[in-house]
């Protein structure tokens, strides 16, 4: 299952459309990881409001992939954990250490253009 | 209802399957929304683990009765190379795959009922088991 990723402005947004498998997952952070290089993008945004399940793998994955993001000096704001996850996550003992959440895709638009444009003095 | 449900798990997209037949399963049980997602969850560990360390095996839910209590059962078995210290594999952080270590302790909290048989050389079989919370009248 491919993972739609949108370029918008600065900004790149991948809206997770179905559960993924663990190597769909490795591709949707591989293919950020090389967008974000390749579009100079300052932020990065992953909609996972459709994913019923983020167990230990998926977790792990995220994080790699923000952390990469951030040696390419960008900001990823993970959104749409559901609240059914969350508390699955918290019970597995699973954290998402140093990746920025945001409700919904517009809290995460606006956290980025906070972090971003705010933090440059553009905003 | 239909009983008994087996995948034969040889690979990552298995895993996927798995928990979507324990979802399933679980939702004709009738539990909520958030303990389908505990379920489905546990099942991604163990069956992860098969994927992982014994390349294949099986998943199996099953509707399950006891008394007055109803419930599902979770077995994840592989005749792979078995887990030489349980209890070590079983803390927070173990781990031989430089992972996180989270799978098999955290499945644990996530259902009620946890039980881990290994031997090394012949395989590993988890059963697990949710019971359905009767509405308190
Ligand atoms: N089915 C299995 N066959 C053989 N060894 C296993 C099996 N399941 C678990 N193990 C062993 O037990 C250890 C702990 O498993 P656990 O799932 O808790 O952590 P992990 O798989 O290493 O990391 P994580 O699940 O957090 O990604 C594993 O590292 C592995 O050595
Ligand atoms: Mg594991």
């Amino acid at each position: 299952m491919l993972v739609p990723i949108l370029k918008q402005g600065d900004y790149l947004i991948a809206s997770i459309q179905s559960e993924l498998s663990d190597a769909d997952l490795l591709k949707l952070r591989d293919d950020l990881v090389r967008r974000v290089s390749e579009f100079r993008s300052r932020g990065v945004i992953v909609d996972v409001t459709v994913l019923d399940v983020m167990d230990s793998f998926a977790t792990r994955t995220l994080r790699s992939m923000a952390h990469m993001v951030m040696l390419r000096g960008a900001e990823t704001v993970i959104v749409g954990i559901q609240p059914e996850v969350a508390f699955s996550m918290v019970q597995l003992g699973l954290r998402l250490e140093g990746v920025t959440t945001a409700l919904d895709l517009e809290e995460g638009l606006s956290l980025l253009d906070h972090k971003i444009k705010g933090d440059n003095g553009l905003g | 209802m239909a009983d008994k449900a087996c995948v034969p798990i040889n690979s990552e997209i298995d895993i996927v399957t798995a928990r979507q037949k324990g979802r399933e399963m679980a939702q004709q049980l009738g539990f909520s929304s958030t303990e389908l997602t505990l379920i489905a969850t546990a099942i991604s560990e163990v069956v992860r683990n098969i994927v992982e360390y014994a390349k294949h095996g099986e998943l199996c839910v099953d509707i399950v009765q006891q008394g007055d209590k109803r419930g599902i059962s979770v077995i994840a078995q592989d005749n792979g190379p078995g887990i030489p210290n349980i209890k070590l594999a079983m803390q927070d952080g173990y781990s031989t795959g430089k992972s996180l270590g989270l799978g098999l302790p955290g499945a644990k909290r996530l259902m009620d009922e946890f039980d881990i048989v290994s031997e090394v050389g012949k395989g590993t079989k988890v059963t697990m088991k949710k019971w359905v919370q009767k509405n308190v009248r």
